[in-house]
Order: structure tokens, then sequence, then C-alpha cells
């Protein structure tokens, strides 16, 4: 099976795109309706768009799951649930690392660019760990949008976003309106196109790669089940099975 | 604050803000509660707002005009500072505090306080409200410019006046030329209706998630805020929803991430910590957002632009704001001549209508802009938008400024020239583009 199944022109498509390539929305691509989502700049069938995610994200290389703070902190019981809901995404997905977008700050004096991302420079991110697909979810627009648009100026990584509101257009894939159900069904999506494809999850469920911090946190282990990560406490959500700690948040005097 | 003094500061009489009103019994000794009508407003969605609920007509000022819309618009903070001709209007929303309408309202230092304060506002996550005019927009100019980048929707009315110097408190809208390149979105209103109507709908499509940018509501002062006009009202009792914060494309006052934290962060540019273009991908992004916006203009305002006579005109107007009343009647005037004009009217000029303008300019013969300006930012936008889909010669006129008043007389004079080909009294060759077809000005001389 083809690794997309598209016959139109792109308009968004996969890059590098070069030095200062124009906005998705310079090129009259704009988030999608209701109902459905975008593939390369193209409006269509929310389901297709879905498809698309999934089959990036199960043949191109380290493909990564990249959550941010909405999902990634415990704000209430829905981010709770919709932390859980990536968790069942992330299952479906063989050897698929997690890579967390705790907050949007700049990090000095320096990054650890193969354990986190961050929307000042993600391109560190997508070169370390030479990741070819990834998914954000649950990171603000603003910063979605200014990381989606340099990773798709300076990489050649296949970017999907899953939206709580109206969708990225600067994204190659994109659904909208992606509540813990919308995700859930994302997840029944990803294990079809996987078992169409014959790709296999490994029986004990440790499907995901753990970074080096992260392996370091859980003991040198080189893999986990996501089911089987714990749901942090107050403030903690599942960021610590990461290696981020709420302290690391702590404000400076 | 104490309820003795709040009590004291909200009981401004209607109409006669300044003068200081003796507190008011307390509410135990039985006296009406001056709040009572704002606390008893009815939420509406906006679609019901703007397009479903009755209307009364009422002949008022655009600065009543904006205290209405303000009323109506739950709205959590206003800053004052005083610069004519927008003075009346937020001494009428000082009013509105006092009746409990507006929850927070105070006068600024300054122009340039008065903005950094209400974006302090938006990015707490409350609905804020200011206006200025002319120097005061200029002076205001640092801090409303650095909005959009802050993602802070919030809504300020430009009653646009002279810029000095020389000191003068005219009508002029050279103060829009700076504004439009601020990455908020803008538009024009043409009389008080439309100042009532835009000022409402700016908050709900500031706030809309992929937008999240502030909305400069403009006016040319005098003719729009002191005269009178009719404008049609939905109930006071009824008020847009609230804001929805945290719905926003950024999160709310968070201290601790850029832009918010650029005073104690290295700016946000290359450098050994930030991507080479990340500067360069915020402004695109601001820019994405107000392309974003044009949905939620069609949505609410019934599109960027309003025509009127444009089927088969070969004479097109193009104006926004006070021009395009004055062009209505030269569209009038021109008609009674046996010319076929038609008026496009501009109410949103970020985003520009582009798309809008090729189609409609694409068969005209003749486009004429007239501006209350010097230097014709309106006619450079339109030319700019329309090269390579329509042939018509474009008048770049014409202007009037420092206060002038455009008699309709000048608008039909540019007509008639642009067509015979006659020199024009009043419009430089410098501001005349492309030559209408001989053929066309043959027949037009035979039929006029």
């Amino acid at each position: 099976m083809e690794v997309t199944q598209d016959t139109e022109e792109r308009i968004v498509e996969p890059g590098p795109a070069g030095f200062h390539p124009p906005s998705a929305a310079e090129l009259g691509v704009l988030p999608p309706k209701s109902g459905f989502g975008l593939r390369f700049g193209h409006e269509v069938q929310e389901e297709l768009a879905m498809e698309e995610m999934a089959r990036s994200m199960l043949t191109r290389k380290n493909a990564t799951i990249f959550p941010g703070p909405l999902v990634l902190w415990n704000w209430n019981d829905h981010a709770a649930d919709k932390a859980k809901a990536v968790l069942e995404l992330a299952a479906q997905l063989p050897e698929v690392m997690i890579i967390p977008m705790p907050d949007y700050r700049p990090k000095y004096p320096k990054i650890e660019p193969e354990e986190m991302i961050n929307p000042n420079h993600p391109n560190l991110t997508i070169w370390g760990n030479k990741i070819e697909a990834c998914i954000f979810i649950g990171v603000h627009c603003h910063y979605a949008n200014l990381t989606l648009k340099m990773i798709r100026a300076g990489t050649n990584c296949w970017t999907s976003a899953i939206c709580a509101e109206q969708g990225h257009e600067d994204a190659m894939f994109t659904v909208r309106d992606s509540d813990a159900v919308k995700i859930r069904r994302i997840a029944q999506v990803f294990k079809r196109v996987r078992e169409e494809m014959g790709i296999q999850v490994p029986e004990n469920g440790e499907n995901v790669r753990f970074t080096g911090l992260q392996s370091q946190v859980h003991g040198g282990k080189s893999h986990t089940n996501p089911l089987d990560i714990p749901l942090g406490g107050p403030g903690g959500a599942n960021a610590e099975a990461f290696g981020h700690r709420p302290e690391d948040m702590k404000r400076e005097g | 604050m104490s309820d003795a003094l709040e009590s004291e500061v909200k009981t401004n009489p209607q109409g006669d803000p300044i003068t200081a009103a003796p507190a008011p019994p307390s509410a135990q000794s039985g006296k009406k509660d001056p709040h009572a009508e704002a606390k008893r407003q009815k939420v509406v969605t906006p679609e019901y707002m703007f397009h479903e609920a009755p209307r009364e007509k009422e002949f008022i000022t655009g600065s009543e005009a904006a205290k209405e819309a303000v009323r109506r618009s739950n709205v959590d903070l206003s800053i004052a500072y005083p610069i004519t001709p927008q003075s009346e209007t937020m001494q009428l929303i000082g009013v509105l505090y006092g009746e409990g309408y507006v929850k927070e309202y105070y006068r600024g230092e300054e122009e340039y306080g008065v903005m950094s304060a209400i974006a302090g506002g938006s990015r707490a996550g409350v609905r804020c409200f200011t206006a200025t005019a002319g120097p005061g927009t200029l002076r205001g100019l640092e801090p409303i410019a650095s909005w959009p980048g802050h993602r802070l929707p919030a809504v300020c009315m430009f009653t646009c006046r002279v810029v000095n110097a020389p000191l003068a408190i005219q009508p002029d809208n050279i103060e829009m030329a700076y504004l439009l390149h601020c990455g908020m979105i803008i538009f024009h209103a043409e009389n008080q209706q439309d100042l009532f109507d835009y000022i409402m709908m700016a908050f709900i499509i500031s706030e809309k998630n992929d937008v999240t940018l502030p909305v400069g509501v403009c006016c040319d002062g005098f003719f729009v805020t002191h005269a009178r006009g009719y404008c049609s009202m939905q109930d006071k009792g009824l008020k847009l929803p609230e804001r929805e914060a945290w719905r926003g494309a950024v999160p709310v006052l968070d201290a601790e991430n850029p832009p918010a934290r650029l005073s104690r962060d290295a700016p946000v540019q290359k450098s050994n910590f930030m991507a080479y273009n990340i500067h360069a991908v915020w402004q695109q992004e601001v820019w994405a957002a107000v392309e974003r916006s044009r949905k939620y203009i069609d949505q609410y305002m019934d599109g960027l632009i309003e025509t009127q006579n444009v089927d088969e005109a070969d004479v097109l107007l193009i104006a926004s704001g006070s021009a395009a009343a004055q062009c209505r009647e030269a569209v009038r005037e021109c008609t009674a001549k046996g010319i076929k004009a038609g008026l496009i009217k501009i109410k949103s000029l970020r985003p520009f209508p582009t798309k809008e303008l090729r189609q409609l300019c694409s068969k005209a013969k003749l486009i004429v802009v007239p501006e209350f300006n010097y230097v014709g930012w309106l006619a450079k936008e339109v030319a700019t938008a329309i090269y390579g889909y329509s042939n018509a010669k474009i008048v770049g006129g014409p202007h009037v400024y420092g206060g002038m008043s455009m008699p309709v007389e000048m608008i039909v004079d540019e007509v008639i020239c642009g067509l015979s080909g006659k020199r024009s009294s009043t419009v430089p060759s410098s501001a005349i583009m492309g030559q209408v077809d001989p053929d066309a000005v043959a027949h037009f001389m035979q039929n006029i």
C-alpha cells in the first residue's frame, strides 16, 4: 500500500520547502469546514485525513507523537481523558515515540532537543531524532501553527495535527473539533489501516519506543506499553512518564 | 474597593458624566439599584443578536451608537483617554460603567498607557474596548502594533481626524494608512448604523480561535461621531455571550511564555536558541489569522464589501467610510446624466476584498476612488489588487483632507473627466492609472 493515496496536486507539500516558504494561508489554504479535514492543502472527508495520518505514521521513519500542554498537564478531567485517548492512539503505532511539548518558552541555556520539542526551534527535535512523520495534539493553535510552518520549511517530516478547534492548514493532514471521543475514533481508524497494511503491534503491547531520558526514567527499558503509563496526580498528568516534572515548570523570581 | 466608594463612582448621571453626583443612599434604604437593568440583560447568541433579534430605529450620533453597541457587547474592561473627536464616546462608555453594563472603566495616563493596559486586560482573558483618534492613534501605535503579535482580541474604535502638525482636529483618515499594516483586522464604518453593527460584530470575530486578533473599527470623525443618523438597534436587554478566553490561540496570561515573557527572555529572533525563521513564521501566522477572519466577516457582516448598481456598470466608484456616502449620491447624479455608474463600498480593509474586486472590476471602463486623505491609500490598495484583472482606468481621487468636506460634484466631475479624457481640475495626472478605450470615450461623448 502506498504511503498516501492522494491524486490531486499538492498545495501544502512535505518539506524541506525551502529557506522561507509562504504560509499555507498565503497559498490560499484555510482550515477545513466542520466534518472535514485537510490533506496536502485540500479539504477532504475527515476520515480520509485520518487514514492518511495513519499511513504516514505507519510507514515513515521514527514516527513521533508530540503531545502539548493541553493534554500533557492535568488541567481537568477532560484533559486527563484526552491524554488517555492519546495513549490509546499511540498503542496502534509500532515503534512510535512520544516526545512532549511541555510548554512554549525558549529553553536556556540549552534545550535537550531529543527529549522535548519547542515551538521556537522544533526543527532541532525533528533533525536530532530523524523524525519523518509526526502528530501534534494538545498544542495551543498559535504555537502549533508556528511549529508546523518551521517544520515544513526546514525538514522532510510529514506533519499531522489533531486539533480541538478549527484544524491547522500548515499541516499536511489535519482534523478539527477533536475531543476525546474523536481521538478514540482516530485510534480506531489507525487500527483498521494498520491491519489492512498487515502491520502488527508487539504481543506484549510494548510498542512505544523510549527516548534516552525516558529510558533512564523507566529503569533502562527500551519500550513501553502506552496503556500502562499511569496518569499522574494533580498537576502531573503523564508528563512525568516522559521525564518532565511539575518542578520543571517552576517560576523564576 | 469599599461599597461606599463604588457607589459614588458609579452614579454619574447619563449625559453629564463629568459632574460629581452625590453618593446615593445605600441599597438598604430601598433606593433603586443603578445596575438593575444591566443585571437583567439576557445573553443571546451572536447569530440571534445580529440576524434575528427585532430592532428599533433611533436617530442618534455615532458616539451614541458606539455606546449602544458596547452596552450590548458584554464588555469587561474599557479604558479612556480623551482626544477629539473620540472623547464623547468614551465619556458615554463611562456612563455605561455607572449603569453596570461595563465591569471596569478608568482613565489611562495617555494613549501609550491605555493601549498597553488594554493589552494586559486582553491577555488576562477579558473583553476590552477603547477608542482614540488621530495623534492619539499614533501615540498609541507601538502597543497597538504589538497586539496582533500577542494574539490579543480587543476592539479599538478609531474616530479618524487630522494628524498634526499643524494642529487641527478636523476630519481626515490618514491614520488608517498606518493601521493597515499592523496585522490587525480593520473595518471602516460609513455611518452610525455601521459603527453600531461593526463594533458588536468585531468582538465576536476577534475572539474566534483561529482569528484571535484585535479589530480596529474606524470611522471618519465628526461626520459619523458627531452627526446624527438613523440606527436600528436590538433591545438593550440583550447582550452577547462573554468572552471564552480559554478557547484562544494562545494561553491566557501565561507570564512564563513568550510573548508575555519577552521582557525577561532574549528576543524571539534568530539565535543559538531559536530557529532562524521564528519571527518570520510568527508574522506569517498573524497574517494567516487575518485571512481566516474572512469567513466570519462573511457570516456576520454579509461580506467584506457592499455593492450598488454594479451590474453592467461602466464606471465603478470604490470607497470606504464617509466617502461611500458621498459616492451614493454621486451614483445617483451619474445615473441621472445617463452614465452607468455603480458603487463598491469596502467594509473590511483588512482582510482586503481582493478576490471580490477582481471579479467586480473585470469589465469596468473607469474606476474612481474618492478619499478623505492626501496619500490615497485606498486607491493604491485597489490598483494593486486588480492589476492584471481589469483594464479600467483608475482615478486615484478626488481627495480632500485637513478637515475639508467632499462635494458630490467633485466625484461626478472626475467620472466625466475620466470618461471623456478631459483634464481633471482636482486629481493630478500622477494619480491616474491606465487609459480608457478611445471607442468607449466616443460612445460616452455621443450619449451624454
